[in-house]
């Protein structure tokens, strides 16, 4: 790396690793697996001839045969093919809070007395993962100033639905499910909270941010009927600004009879700091696979922890973890629950991480955690807004909270570099840079998020990233509009993906319709 | 300097004395307070969170969760029957490795370059599905099997225009009651019986309840009490002639022995990735997988990610995309199809790894492994004096349902016996079905030793006073 520039003459890992199928050759094996036995077979024979005729598979399946370390090799290369928190200055995927997820925690989660708990053993052999599933929920209350948590979704999107889940049930407990078919969200909202409420049948509405990209109070207040069932809403939003008036949303909300959940995937600039009881929140839920440090694992496993208020507490899923002064136990007795939303009990790996992340922090470590956050999105902001072509709309002059969303409108306006290109050029200098979920309201948009992990030089590097990309869109947008050069492949050809004559999501598909096929 | 700043935390760097008063000073305030200016006071959290003191050294964090977790006896301390949905399955070393790097296991949504790897890993996994259950089209992996099943249900319901879907044979109260909630209101879930005697799928009683308003049928294969249905061909074929669609949802670790459904008439095939590799977990390793032809009526209600393969402006690349994004709610919010988002992953790509391992010989001996063993285990538990295996001559694979009823014990008092004895017991049936008392799930695999499914007659025998 240039000290002074702060800039790395980085290539990325490029192996041109074959798809697997190209690998192996006949006969080879990766692993051999255990036998019956001889004494088994002589008493039941070969177990495959029971069968009925025709659901046995003469064939096996067209699987590649590799040995062990060429499998290992593999995938090794494909993983040095990535760019995960642990290696590069994770900021640029805004909304993800890409953090530290400590290495102790990976530990736990690796340990037999965790990985080998079948989830229908008997409550008195379980009393360590249930005493930790139980003493999360009393932490993410004190967070949070809401009574009772599930941690039964596997995401936030799944949390989302369980609160529509429950919305649904609340309303219908009160015979108003008919009449109120409506649920009120914003246009920064995360997708998943209109398309959730759709799957539940309800009608969506819309929201859209006035000039300080606050979502528009006065067109909440003509949304807002007896038909309305709930408001989903998020704060801050994507752009980091707080809406200071969010209680009179809630108030507005409430006295139309409706409920209001909040989307907290993101809390990481807030806790210890603003509440969701204090805003009037009846919902909220917390990413536990953000906020609360677990690893994103390439979209999953995760866990989005929902709280609600005791007035809701009888609808949720079953079973809920109970103490009884004693043990531990899981209840199923939940005459009102909306039934389960998951399998089992929930993300647990990530429960459990959560958990010891938490431990070692505690309510001044949230809080710092926070704080810093907050600092250091305030320090790249400021910076950011010195990068030629870059600007932040909304809220002139005033702070932002735990992340930016900013625009390149400026950069592509006078030198036609997008702000797709300028993510496609960053990946040469080893970073990400993410725009914004769709419809972009904000033109050429991007959306930066510190999080606190980051060490100041850290954070100088990713500024410095930022400014060289835009010096060279001025100098040369072309060498943008071409990359990335250093990355493990070049731009891609993204004709064939809307082409049904063309796309392959299989390679089966991509040998059929490429008429490589060969015949076994 | 504040005591407060005093304060320093090994996961906040900036967190540290110095650089915080830099920092404070290059955006030129005074304080962090001042950034939270926002946040009015009525809204500003005065007081202190009764969390329990952190600790916050790791050596004490280490002691404090490992003692916790010790109070966990595991099934590695334990031979273990349990099944039902997530079972015992030996996870081989590499997958472990592979699932463990920090390039896959902290990336999460960036762009087809930076984050190639990831892209092809799950390519690989869809591609390695696809020959498993013999179909060109397999998603990028939802939560679990349950919601698997439902979002299949969803959009037989979106391609038909219709609003009923019927469930056959014994599928798990667990999943039933996820599939119930997800297609609240839209869709009425019938369930109807199945044959107690053979435990397979009521094939007359489909025919009197299937109707112009059914927009699927779904069975499981094998069933969850482990019985292997031989006529879904004729299944699939009266969801057809009524124009509904046929659904199928399976445990990939049979497809080595097991014919996939697509060669009796399934149209989509669901199920659950987690005995590919992936530990148990207390239930937390779940991941579920949907597969279709590759036809545009099915393609575009798939409301998950679908990987495509693709080519680079350099020759002789593989680049990788997203297909047919428009359709998920990621371009078009609630008119996008059902939602999509953080899933499941890290474990497809593991499934990825392992099917990569076993290769085709692999998969037919475990296959073939857990079979002989099921089978064994059937008939061992049969030769005890009151002990029932119901559905005896039905093919099984894996699971199994053993009726205590004559014993005059109940499976609570047999099941403390066997833990006395270093053995968890199968679950009872009777809280998920009313006529079920005394009826356990066991569950055999191909980690449990001849010696293990003996010693566990042997105890039954005892606790029974044979």
């Amino acid at each position: 790396m240039n000290a002074k520039t702060k800039l790395r003459d980085f290539h990325q890992a490029k192996w041109d690793e074959p798809i697997i199928f190209e690998l192996g050759s006949r006969g080879e094996r990766g692993i051999l697996v255990p036998e019956a036995g001889k004494e088994i077979e002589a008493e039941v024979g070969d177990g495959i001839s029971k069968l009925p005729e025709n659901m046995i598979r003469k064939e096996a399946p067209l699987l590649p045969e590799l040995s062990q370390m060429q499998v290992l090799r593999h995938y090794l290369r494909l993983s040095q093919e990535n760019l995960g928190a642990d290696l590069n200055v994770d900021v640029g995927q805004g909304t993800c809070t890409m953090k530290y997820s400590p290495k102790i925690n990976e530990k736990f989660a690796a340990s037999p007395k965790f990985t080998e708990l079948h989830p229908l053993q008997e409550d008195s052999t379980i009393q360590g993962i249930l005493e930790i599933m139980y003493k999360l929920d009393l932490f993410l209350r004190e967070i949070s100033g809401l009574d009772r948590y599930t941690l039964q979704p596997g995401s936030g999107s799944q949390a989302i639905l369980l609160m529509v889940s429950i919305i649904q049930a609340y309303h219908e407990s009160r015979g108003e499910s008919d009449q109120r078919d409506e649920i009120i969200t914003t246009i920064f909202s995360h997708p998943s909270n209109p398309a959730a409420a759709a799957v539940k049948g309800y009608k969506v509405i819309t929201i859209y941010p006035n000039e300080d990209g606050l979502p528009d109070i006065e067109q909440l207040k003509k949304a807002v009927s007896d038909r309305t069932a709930a408001l989903l809403i998020t704060n801050p939003e994507d752009t980091g600004v707080f809406n200071s008036n969010i209680e009179e949303f809630t108030k507005i909300v409430h006295e139309a009879g409706g409920l209001c959940g909040y989307d907290q995937a993101n809390a990481n600039g807030i806790l210890g700091i603003t509440r969701a009881k204090e805003a009037g929140f009846d919902f909220s839920f917390f990413n536990l696979h953000k906020t609360f440090s677990a690893p994103h694992g390439c979209g999953g496993p995760a866990s989005g922890a929902l709280g609600v208020k005791e007035k809701l507490a009888k609808f949720l899923p079953v079973p809920v973890v109970e103490y009884d002064q004693n043990r531990y136990y899981l209840n199923y007795d939940v005459p009102e629950s909306v039934g389960k939303v998951r399998d089992f009990f929930g993300g647990i790996p990530v429960i459990l991480k959560a958990y010891s992340w938490i431990m070692s922090l505690g309510s001044k470590g949230l809080k710092e955690v926070a704080r810093t956050a907050v600092l250091n999105n305030n320090y790249m902001f400021k910076k950011i807004l010195q990068i030629p072509g870059a600007n932040a709309p909304y809220a002139h002059g005033r702070h932002r909270i735990e992340q930016v969303r900013y625009s390149w409108e400026e950069l592509t306006k006078k030198t036609g570099v997008t702000t797709e290109d300028v993510t496609c050029r960053m990946v040469d200098y080893g970073f990400h840079m993410w725009s914004s979920h769709h419809p972009f309201i904000v033109p050429e948009p991007f959306t930066i998020e510190p999080t606190e992990a980051y060490s100041k030089n850290e954070l100088d590097e990713y500024i410095a990233g930022l400014k060289k990309v835009s010096e060279e869109a001025f100098e040369n947008p072309e060498k943008i509009k071409n990359a990335p050069y250093n990355s493990v492949i070049h731009r891609i050809d993204t004709s064939s993906l809307d082409d049904p004559d063309k796309w392959a999501m299989t390679w089966r598909a991509y040998l059929r319709k490429n008429k490589k096929r060969k015949a076994v | 300097m504040k005591k407060e700043d005093k304060y320093v935390h090994p996961y906040i760097p900036n967190s540290a004395a110095e650089t915080r008063e830099k920092m404070l000073e290059e955006i030129g305030i005074k304080s962090i307070d001042e950034l939270y200016s926002d946040i009015p006071e009525k809204l500003r959290f005065r007081g202190e969170m009764n969390l329990p003191q952190p600790l916050e050294s790791e050596y004490l964090l280490k002691k404090h969760v490992e003692q916790i977790l010790s109070k966990n006896k595991t099934c590695n301390e334990y031979i273990s029957f349990l099944g039902g949905g997530c079972w015992q399955h030996y996870v081989p070393a590499v997958c472990d490795v592979i699932n463990q790097r920090s390039e896959f296991l902290t990336a999460y949504a960036g762009e087809p370059y930076e984050d190639h790897g990831r892209f092809q890993a799950l390519f690989e996994y869809a591609s390695l599905m696809g020959e498993l259950v013999e179909m060109d089209v397999v998603n990028v992996p939802t939560f679990d099997w349950a919601q698997a099943a439902s979002t299949s249900i969803r959009m037989a319901a979106r391609i038909t225009d219709r609003s009923e879907v019927i469930v056959l044979n014994r599928i798990s109260p667990n999943k039933l009651s996820v599939i119930s909630n997800y297609c609240k209101p839209a869709i009425q879930v019938k369930e109807i019986t199945y044959n107690h005697e053979t435990g397979l799928i009521d094939i007359d009683e489909l025919k009197e309840k299937i109707s112009s308003k059914t927009a699927a049928i779904y069975f499981e294969n094998p069933s969850f009490f482990g019985c292997i249905e031989n006529r879904g061909k004729e299944v699939s074929e009266i969801a057809h002639k009524h124009g509904a669609i046929s659904i199928v949802g399976v445990d990939p670790i049979s497809l080595g022995i097991l014919n996939p459904p697509s060669r009796y008439g399934a149209d989509i095939v669901c199920g659950e990735l987690q005995s590919l590799g992936i530990h148990m977990q207390y239930g937390g390793g779940l991941a579920g997988f949907i597969a279709t032809k590759d036809e545009k009526r099915f393609v575009m209600e798939y409301p998950s990610r679908l990987f495509g393969i693709t080519e680079t402006s350099q020759k002789g690349e593989y680049g990788f995309g997203d297909v047919a994004y428009e359709r998920t709610s990621f371009a078009k919010r609630e008119k996008g199809k059902e939602f999509v988002g953080t899933a499941a992953a890290l474990w497809g790509i593991t499934a990825g790894v392992y099917l990569s391992l076993l290769g085709p010989k692999g998969m037919q001996e475990v296959g073939k492994c857990i079979l002989q063993k099921t089978q064994y285990a059937m008939k061992k538990l049969s030769q005890i004096k009151q002990v029932k295996i119901p559905a005896y001559d039905t093919s099984h694979f894996k699971d199994f349902t053993v009726d205590f009823r004559s014993t005059g014990k109940t499976i609570k008092e047999i099941n403390k016996g066997l833990l006395e004895r270093n053995i968890m017991g199968g679950k009872s049936m009777a809280e998920d079905f009313f006529n079920l008392e005394e009826v356990a799930l066991y569950s055999v695999t191909e980690v449990h030793s001849k010696e293990d499914i003996d010693n566990l007659a042997d105890a039954l025998n005892d606790i029974l006073g044979n």
